[in-house]
């Protein structure tokens, strides 16, 4: 077996239960792929996610941290997403003011019926984040042996 | 005695920096601190480092242990951080005499084995205070600036720095640097008279600590003043963390997803969880914090070491303190109705 | 000023219609004021101080003062009465409890820029109009007080008493050309990786204290998660950079579109990092993105964070913005 030393990003997904979750089953049902590399974490709406989840995401070896909600007005608490989206893009931007990277996180909005979507996202994302190589400066040395 | 033009410091702290680390006060960002020598680097103009040299022999946080899961196994895993012989240089007399306590504390049996290594792999070479600051009240420890300790001591005299060797490993750490010129005994005398005499004028330098001991201790703690005293104390952990004697710590797991790694780090007993164990009745309220810090170093500490405060007046608590409360507004208010 | 606020202290105490007065108290030297309760007129007479070095902010104290019997009364600088109304927003303070007397102030004074300066051994500091004369254990010397001023004053934002019971002395207005975002807007310029080095420079220095939390008025939490063994990230010290970023970041977060941007946290850093810089950000990207807002300016506005139009940017608006591309 060849042993090949190319880098493959842990990226870790959050996805709202009621669109974008659905919308990463869809995704698999029909048979449509995206990388393995992706590990979703389910939550009952985006703005659930606070900024620490994602800081701790890298922390524990995330290289890339993603964040999937149901379209703004499609909000199955009427109003999450909004709110999702102000804070997000507060701490990217944040993050960005810190030197980190900001192409290492990315906040998209995925309906259930968008199956499509969801895979195309998630290629795109590892991409990026392959380009980006390893998260250096949000690491845990601890978490990494 | 040894002697050398102060002009040639660089190359001093080349040779002592060669084969070992040197750390010299420098400044970071502004802040003086303790750090490595590089070729190149200048000696703070700041009277003292903000954090102590305490760093360097028992540092914020420090790898204990490590565990590591496998299957069913779980495996020790050593931490350790490897400690090779190093020298720091540029100490006053107060960190120097913190060390006194330090020891005390640490080297006692059993022995903590981490404090020991890094003192028996440290060499202190102090400096003695040209400019001492307003907040400065050493000398009311009984530490004289002019004699300011450590493994070999220093005095900068108009254009000359001047050393001398107090230990053995002092003497060898001199002899090692053939740069070094002979001098006579006494050369560093007119710097030290002048440094006393500065030391005479110091506004706190005379503080009465009168009544601070075992016998008025319950005297002390009962003490009406420590409501007012703690009123506005906002329990940040400053004076405990640039403290050259404050020595609590924690120790603490960290959970790496495989394993755990268990480490030690400073704590302070103005932080609400400190001493918070099962029992859960640890100090409830800021004043009993604030006390106890306080207690420890003038009553409980003397009371326990034949008359030795666990203060070396270094005033970093007195620049530091965000509300400007420290360990002199304390002395001075309990002191008033000594009996 | 000084006699000013005393003779009201005074006042208030005698009349009974307060039954104390948070104020500052002389310490050592003219520098170290401490905050402190006064409940009588002697001990007003004798150890109240206000001076160029009286930069405490009062508004926390408020949160467990107003919850004591009898009533306080409150001595507030204008950038004080901020955070008051702030916290009054958050209904941490109890309002008929509390006195406000609003004080018109010129700028606070640092004691580490005049050390800076090469003072040592700082044993008095006189101001004199525009000019500081400062007696040192080795002679005298002067210095301008624009120069001795604290970083936050010399960007003050705002000269208006926003919430007050009564006011002494007539205060200003706001400052709408303050500067305070120059700096910001210079770290935006650069280079993420040069970004990253002053970031890394500034916070590696954190002892975590935690003297800028404990002093934060929007900082009122019960139990900070960082205390808190049950959070999973409750640290004493930050190991390593990573939880150094975390602490600071979270924290910024925390306040952000509630900071009134009173710059405690920058004053009390032991370490001198500039901790402002992280909050002004938060107000500078909302003041840009969702309109200029100024916390505790009013008692109605919702913060920011707590509110959103549906026509919001996108968070992908932070890959168009500011900032050279490494």
């Amino acid at each position: 077996m060849q042993v090949t030393n190319e880098f493959k990003p842990t990226i870790v997904a959050f996805c709202c239960n009621w669109c974008s979750y659905a919308g990463a089953d869809l995704s698999g049902t029909n048979r449509l792929s995206y990388p393995a590399n992706v590990k979703i974490i389910r939550v009952p709406c985006s703005c659930r996610v606070n900024p620490m989840f994602i800081l701790r995401a890298f922390q524990r070896g995330a290289d890339g941290v993603i964040l999937c909600g149901c379209h703004p007005g499609d909000c199955h608490y009427t109003t999450g997403n909004y709110y999702t989206r102000r804070r997000m893009t507060l701490l990217f931007s944040m993050l960005d003011y810190l030197g980190i990277e900001k192409e290492r996180t990315r906040v998209e909005w995925v309906s259930a019926a968008e199956g499509a979507k969801f895979a195309a996202t998630m290629n795109e994302f590892v991409e990026t984040v392959t380009k980006l190589g390893e998260n250096k400066r949000l690491e845990d040395l601890r978490c990494k042996n | 005695m040894k002697q050398l033009p102060i002009a040639r410091l660089p190359e001093l702290f080349a040779a002592m920096a060669a084969g070992r680390t040197l750390y010299i006060p420098a400044d970071d960002g502004g802040q003086a601190r303790f750090l490595p020598y590089r070729d190149g680097m200048e000696m703070t103009r700041a009277l003292n480092t903000v954090r102590s040299a305490k760093d360097l022999f028992f540092p914020q946080t420090e790898n204990l242990v490590g565990f590591q899961v496998r299957g069913r196994e779980i495996a020790l895993e050593e931490t350790r951080d490897e400690v090779e012989p190093f020298v720091v240089f540029g100490v006053r007399a107060c960190d120097a005499a913190s060390f006194r306590i330090l020891d005390t504390v640490f080297l006692a049996e059993p022995a903590d084995t981490f404090y020991q290594t890094r003192r028996a792999c440290g060499t202190v070479v102090t400096l003695a205070c040209g400019q001492p600051e307003e907040t400065c009240f050493c000398t009311a420890f009984g530490i004289d600036p002019a004699e300011p300790g450590g493994d070999a001591a220093c005095w900068m005299d108009g254009e000359t720095l001047y050393l001398r060797a107090n230990t053995e490993k002092g003497a060898q750490l001199l002899d090692s640097l053939p740069l070094l010129e002979e001098a006579g005994d006494d050369a560093p005398g007119t710097a030290q008279a002048a440094i006393r005499a500065v030391a005479e004028r110091l506004p706190l330098g005379k503080l009465d600590l009168t009544g601070f001991d075992g016998a008025h201790l319950m005297e002390k703690f009962n003490h009406p003043a420590w409501a007012k005293l703690s009123e506005s104390c906002l329990g940040c952990g400053t004076c405990t963390f640039v403290c050259p004697t404050c020595q609590c710590y924690d120790i603490r797991d960290f959970d790496t997803g495989r394993g755990v790694r268990r480490f030690r780090c400073w704590d302070s007993c103005m932080y609400s969880d400190f001493t918070m164990m099962a029992h859960g009745t640890n100090r409830p309220t800021q004043l009993e914090r604030f006390r106890q810090r306080f207690m420890h170093k003038l009553v409980y500490y003397p009371a326990d070491h034949d008359g030795v405060y666990g203060c070396v007046g270094c005033g970093r608590c007195l620049t530091r303190c965000p509300i400007s409360m420290n360990i002199v507004k304390v002395a001075k208010t309990l002191g008033e109705e000594t009996t | 000023m000084q006699e000013l606020i005393k003779a009201k202290a005074i006042e208030l105490l005698e009349s009974g219609a307060v039954d104390r007065v948070l104020g500052w108290k002389a310490g050592e030297f003219f520098y170290d004021l401490t905050p402190a309760v006064f409940t009588s007129a002697a001990e007003v007479e004798r150890d109240f101080v206000y001076s160029v070095f009286s930069g405490a902010n009062f508004s926390k104290y408020l949160i467990a003062e107003s919850r004591k019997e009898g009533k306080v009364a409150a001595f507030l600088k204008p950038c004080d009465t901020y955070s008051f109304n702030q916290l009054l927003k958050e209904h941490r303070i109890w309002r008929d409890r509390v006195h406000v007397v609003g004080i018109a102030c010129d700028g606070m004074c640092d004691i580490d820029k005049i050390r800076a300066a090469g003072a040592r051994g700082v044993t008095a500091v006189e101001r004199d109009g525009e000019t500081l004369r400062i007696s040192t254990l080795y002679g005298e010397r002067t210095m301008a007080k624009a120069d001795a001023e604290a970083e936050r004053c010399v960007h003050c934002k705002s000269r208006k008493l926003v919430a007050y019971d009564e006011k002494l002395g007539e205060d200003g207005e706001v400052i709408a050309d303050s500067g305070r975002f120059d700096q910001v807007a210079q770290l935006e310029a650069m280079t993420p990786d040069e970004r990253y080095a002053f970031w890394r420079g500034e916070l590696s220095r954190c002892i975590r204290c935690n003297a800028c939390r404990d002093v934060c008025p929007a900082c009122s939490c019960e139990k900070c998660v960082f205390d808190n063994p049950k959070s999973g990230i409750a640290q004493k010290a930050a190991a390593n950079s990573f939880e150094e970023s975390l602490f600071h970041i979270i924290r910024a977060f925390h306040v952000a579109s509630r900071c009134t941007d009173c710059g405690e946290c920058s004053r009390v850093c032991p370490q001198k990092i500039p901790l402002h810089l992280l909050n002004r950000k938060f107000i500078k990207d909302i003041d840009e993105l969702y309109g200029d807002y100024q916390a505790g300016a009013d008692l109605e506005t919702k913060p920011p964070l707590m509110a959103f139009t549906t026509d919001d940017c996108e968070p992908s608006v932070v890959y168009e913005r500011g900032g050279k591309q490494g």
